[in-house]
């Protein structure tokens, strides 16, 4: 038997080559990372990347998957490649059995009657799930500091953040209570977290994963992604969640492209990479900027063109995103009014009407930011307001795809970094929403324009030690092309450094109140 | 409650002109809902016709129902209206317990069905063209009922239970343009127009039409202005009227009050207004307050419809019959009277007639059956006339039961009351009862020899022309053979006796 | 565009159905202040004859045919809710008017 400790360090592709081998089983496996959970995650100096730890759920599958594999014939080998393997869900996504929060106090206690389309598909592939992951109150912000159950920490620095808002799943994974997780990606929920923890993580084409079961922020947006330590572990998790579901009406009716093959083949030789001049430089940090170099001296040798692309209209990706966001978030957010499920509040004083009611939830049941997209929002919807608002940003989409197709006739893949720095420490920007929004600079126009972006890491920044992320962006429908060159620049990186970037983070600590608490 | 001045109908009408507009919610008879494949069932256990997209769960996605498409095309075409080549849905906002996401999933800019128009007849055979603005598609809200204080009302209330099964039944929203010209004959038209689209649609087969279910709901505008002014004046809108009475009254009501109120000098309020059918008025209704802000926007989470020359023909080749095309057609082939056929149309038994004839009735005998003994049992029992139990086969069986000579007319409806008390057929009642003609003219001409012996005065009045007196003799003859005999014939050979023309 | 002051907050607020104090509407009113006016070049970006994009990959009829899925039982409907009475969700009166 594997000792836990590496057992924990493997790569989801690499654990499911030993389930398959037989050398380990789903229940030794899942315990492991469970007790990993139990040993980093709680306490005052804990990572606090999980709000729900599954844990008999979890071992049940496990062992149900070992008696197939045990018993072998045609149930064993219509296994899912990944069965067995466990996986950590992020809370915005929406499980039988477990509470869904969205990290907020409006929905503290809820338990969904169905489950999310991605989770009826990991629970087909027999995945074991481990929990769920904190992340920034429904979704909104980019450092997990606005969950209402306490921020998640970086593994690389518990003193700063781990990205948002889905920092609850990347964390996990860097700090290998998971080997696997999902995420949610509205305007780099799943990416931004990623640079900043140094893992990889990928927004699919918009409708390539299906959105039922994602509680909505922006639906037009919105897209589930998998978290992981590698680029072939993520293409295997997008393989598991993605293709059509005819519950989501913006689903692709495209099957999905064999995006493991893409990851497992990997070949730049002729590739044209485009670096978008408004993505790096200024407003980037020096460190950031280092290692973006460093990625494209890699891809360079190994054969790939790498020219300059321009996209202009880029510079109101930003101030589009901020519109068209709050907008739908205003409206996908009025459902929360205490009447049906979640939180009810009822007024201190005044006449106890429905509508009181449903003004005292709100007030009571969401956090600042909530209140601030949702008050923009309404605002940019209201009367009046409208054309100059929502329109605008609506015709900015349309000259932002314009952007990446005039790029795309140049280069087959776009690159960037991640996020403009690395993890910035707890607190820092908590109450200069502009700051934060900033964070999301490079990550934004693909959710704009529906195109899939993948992050991996890029190395540590000089000046202060922590990773970077690197961007890498394709046409609509492309994604096997990222997945391609994702593992191509990830093993020439690892080469470099001579093993993966998260070898390199600081060992944590279980802590004494931790291991009581659990 | 305080209730409005009004002034009498006819000094509204000397001093005003009143424009109309209607808003007429059809609710599709869908086997699922119009974004959610939960049952579209109306009457279940509350809150079981339901799955997490009619709760408005977390994480929920609308999908769109092609049959409700197809349907709302359907009635767009019926209304004469454009088909858009593309449209799309959009949420219109606001906060009500009624409403599971805090939005309608509606239509706004673009609708699936605009500028149509029907032609309505008036009782007095007038045609009056109202134009339709649009026919939107959108989703029904849940049930409240009203619970404490009086009488199920919102007013005095301590709480509310909400039941979801209607939410998201699929409705489709047919908008007028503003109705001018009409005059006195405004509440008549009122009435006739939902009717008109209520016949549309049934005839259709796309909602099951019933108005006392909720099934078509009309929302009624009513401005008036003084005679020969041009702009309109300020509009009340009155909820769902839901019987085609309540129509007529509601809007006569209306225009009494805004004439009230424009002669007291005051402006009229903007609002919502509630009937009542009890008291057949209007009330105040509380301006909601997003009224004034839906904050409409594109539904991000639905996709253009585009409905392709090729899929409007096609389903333009499946409507049936234009309703006004069907009366003109079905009163030629019956050969009833303008007067005749207007009596059966505002009986509601056309259809009926029209199943009989299909039967294998006369047109004649139909609506003698339907108009002489079926309406008249039906108002008795309170219910339409179709829905009292009178099969068309029962009609074809009982008039060739007379036709026979088996039984007479009186005995016919004798057996029809049987058959409505779910006795039998009409033939196993004439069995039953022991119902038989005397169909021998033999013993009725002896019978009739004694009834003129017997009142030798009435048989002298029958020669002379007083054809009414008859009723004597044949009364005679139908006490002597208890009833067994045909009148009809008894009548006959009576005439035929004294030599009198019938 | 005009800025934002607190009586347009204490209005978007009561749109939005979250109650909020004096304080709160101040606060909100200067950081919208912020937001919005870093957000209205946006306005200017684009010329009338760009078209609108609601959806980044555009479909088009997609359509579920009518057939009947799963329901809730009442029991699954109302596991979540605040309040509830004869299998129906419990709301408090809708108007001010005990
Ligand atoms: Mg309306
Ligand atoms: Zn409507």
């Amino acid at each position: 038997m594997t000792d836990t400790n590496e057992l924990i360090r493997l790569s989801a592709a690499q654990l499911a080559e030993k389930l398959r081998a037989g050398e380990v089983t789903s229940v030794e496996v899942t315990q492991a990372f469970l007790d990993r959970i139990a040993a980093v995650d709680g306490g005052e100096r804990g990572v606090n990347a999980f709000l729900h730890v599954n844990t008999e759920e979890a071992l049940a599958v496990a062992a149900e998957v070992d008696a197939i594999r045990a018993a072998g014939g045609a149930a064993a080998e219509e296994l899912n490649e990944l069965a067995g393997v466990p996986i950590a869900v992020k809370d915005l996504i929406v499980t039988i059995g477990q509470p869904t929060t969205a990290g907020s106090k409006i929905l503290e206690g809820w338990h969904s009657p169905y489950d999310a389309t991605v989770v009826k598909r990991l629970r087909a592939a027999k995945m074991p799930i481990l929990g769920k992951t904190n992340l920034d109150e429904f979704a909104m912000g980019s450092s997990t500091e606005h969950s209402a159950y306490g921020p998640t920490r970086n593994p690389w620095d518990l003193d700063r953040i781990p990205g948002g808002s889905g920092g609850g799943s990347a964390a996990a994974v860097a700090a290998f209570e998971a080997p696997l997780a999902l995420g949610t990606d509205t305007g780099g929920s799943i990416r931004q977290p990623g640079a900043v923890t140094g893992t990889v993580g990928v927004k699919p084409t918009y409708g390539s994963v299906s959105r039922y079961g994602a509680i909505a922020m922006a639906s037009s947006l919105d897209q589930i992604g998998p978290v992981s330590r590698t680029v072939l572990d993520s293409a295997l998790l997008h393989h598991v969640i993605g293709g059509h579901d005819p519950f989501d009406s913006t689903s692709l009716p495209d099957p999905l492209d064999d995006l493991v093959a893409a990851a497992r083949v990997g070949n730049v030789e002729g590739l044209r990479v485009g670096i978008i001049k408004e993505l790096h430089g200024e407003g980037f940090q020096a460190g950031v900027e280092n290692r973006f170099n460093d990625s494209l001296e890699l891809l360079k040798e190994a054969g790939a063109e790498i020219v300059e692309v321009s996209c202009p209209n880029f510079q109101y990706a930003l101030g589009a995103y901020y519109l068209i966001m709050p907008s739908e978030a205003s409206s996908n957010l009025a459902k929360f009014d205490g009447v049906r499920y979640g939180l009810r509040v009822l007024p201190e004083d005044g006449p106890m009407t429905i509508e009181r009611v449903m003004g005292a939830t709100r007030a009571a049941g969401f956090g600042d930011e909530v209140k601030r997209r949702i008050i923009l929002g309404t605002y940019a919807l209201s009367a009046g307001y409208y054309d100059a608002y929502y329109g605008s940003a609506q015709k900015v989409r349309t000259l932002v795809q314009r952007d990446f197709d005039a790029a795309f006739t140049v280069a087959d893949v776009l690159i960037s970094p991640t996020a403009p720095t690395t993890a910035f420490k707890l607190g820092e920007k908590l109450n200069d929403p502009l700051a934060m929004y900033l964070n999301d600079i490079a990550t934004i126009p693909a959710n704009l324009a529906g195109v899939p972006g993948l992050t991996l890491p890029g190395g540590l920044a000089d000046e202060d030690g922590l990773p970077v992320g690197i961007q890498l962006l394709a046409p609509a429908r492309q994604d096997a092309r990222l997945y391609r060159v994702g593992a191509v620049l990830e093993s020439l990186l690892e080469a470099k450094w001579g093993g993966p970037l998260l070898a390199q983070a600081p060992e944590l600590a279980p802590s004494i109140e931790t291991q009581e608490a659990k | 409650m305080s209730t409005d001045a009004t002034l009498s109908f006819e000094e509204a009408m000397e001093k005003y002109d009143p424009v109309l507009g209607f808003e007429v919610h059809v609710e599709l008879n869908t086997k699922t809902k119009m974004f959610s494949s939960a049952p579209n069932v109306f009457g279940d256990e509350p809150n079981t016709n339901v799955n997490e997209v009619d709760l408005g769960m977390p994480g929920v996605l609308p999908v769109v129902n092609r049959t409700a498409i197809e349907s709302s095309i359907k009635i767009g075409l019926a209304l004469n209206c454009k088909i858009a080549e593309s449209c799309t849905f959009a949420r219109k906002q606001y906060f009500y317990p009624d409403t599971p996401k805090n939005f309608q999933t509606s239509q706004y800019e673009d609708p699936i069905a605009y500028d149509g128009y029907l032609d309505i007849e008036l009782s007095d055979g007038t045609i009056f063209r109202v134009e339709i603005e649009r026919a939107h598609m959108e989703e029904d809200a849940g049930k409240l009922t009203h619970m404490g204080g009086s009488a199920g009302r919102i007013q005095g209330a301590d709480f509310s239970l909400v039941d979801y099964n209607r939410s998201g039944v699929p409705l489709v929203e047919i908008v007028t343009k503003p109705i001018e010209g009409a005059g006195s004959r405004a509440p008549e038209l009122a009435k006739a127009y939902v009717a008109a689209v209520r016949e549309i649609v049934k005839n259709l087969g796309v909602s099951d039409a019933k108005m006392e279910r909720g099934n078509v709901r009309c929302d009624a505008n009513v401005s008036l202005r003084p005679h020969g002014r041009e702009r309109f004046g300020i509009r009340s809108e009155t909820k769902n009227v839901n019987s085609l009475r309540a129509v007529e009254h509601a809007v006569r009501y209306e225009i009494q009050r805004h004439a009230a109120v424009l002669d007291s000098g005051e402006p009229v309020v903007q609002e919502t207004r509630h009937w009542h059918e009890d008291t057949r008025t209007t009330t105040s209704g509380r301006a909601k307050s997003d009224a004034d802000d839906y904050r409409y926007f594109p539904e991000p989470d639905l996709v253009p419809i585009v409905a392709s020359r090729e899929w409007v023909e096609e389903l333009r080749a499946t409507l049936p019959e234009p309703p006004a095309a069907r009366r003109k057609r079905l009163q030629a082939d019956w050969g009833y009277s303008d007067l005749e056929f207007r009596d059966v149309v505002n009986a509601g038994v056309m259809d009926e007639i029209e199943e009989t004839i299909a039967a294998g009735a006369s047109a004649t005998v139909a609506r003698k059956w339907w108009m002489g003994e079926i309406v008249g049992r039906a108002k008795n029992a309170d219910v339409d006339p179709g829905q009292l139990g009178v099969q068309p086969a029962t009609i074809v069986e009982l008039n060739r039961l007379v036709e026979d000579g088996k039984i007479n007319n009186k005995m016919a409806t004798e057996v029809l009351d049987g058959v409505l008390a779910g006795e039998g057929t009409p033939a196993e009642i004439v069995e039953k009862r022991g119902l038989a003609v005397v169909s021998d003219d033999g013993p009725l001409l002896e019978a009739i020899d004694a009834a003129l012996a017997a009142q030798p005065d009435v048989a002298e009045k029958i020669r002379g022309g007083k054809l009414q007196a008859i009723g004597a003799i044949v009364g005679g003859v139908m006490k002597a053979t208890r009833g067994q005999a045909d009148a009809a014939r008894v009548r006959e050979l009576i005439l035929e006796k004294l030599g009198v023309e019938g | 565009m005009a800025a934002i002051n607190r009586d347009d907050v204490a209005h978007l607020a009561q749109l939005a159905h979250i109650e909020m104090n004096a304080e709160e509407l101040d606060r909100m009113a200067g950081e919208l202040a912020v937001i919005v006016d870093s957000v209205k070049s946006v306005s200017e970006a684009a010329g009338d004859d760009v078209p609108r994009t609601s959806h980044p990959i555009p479909l088009t009829n997609v359509f579920r045919e009518d057939v009947v899925g799963h329901t809730f039982t009442a029991e699954q409907a109302l596991s979540g809710a605040p309040d509830s009475d004869e299998n129906r969700f419990k709301v408090p009166a809708i108007l001010d008017e005990a």
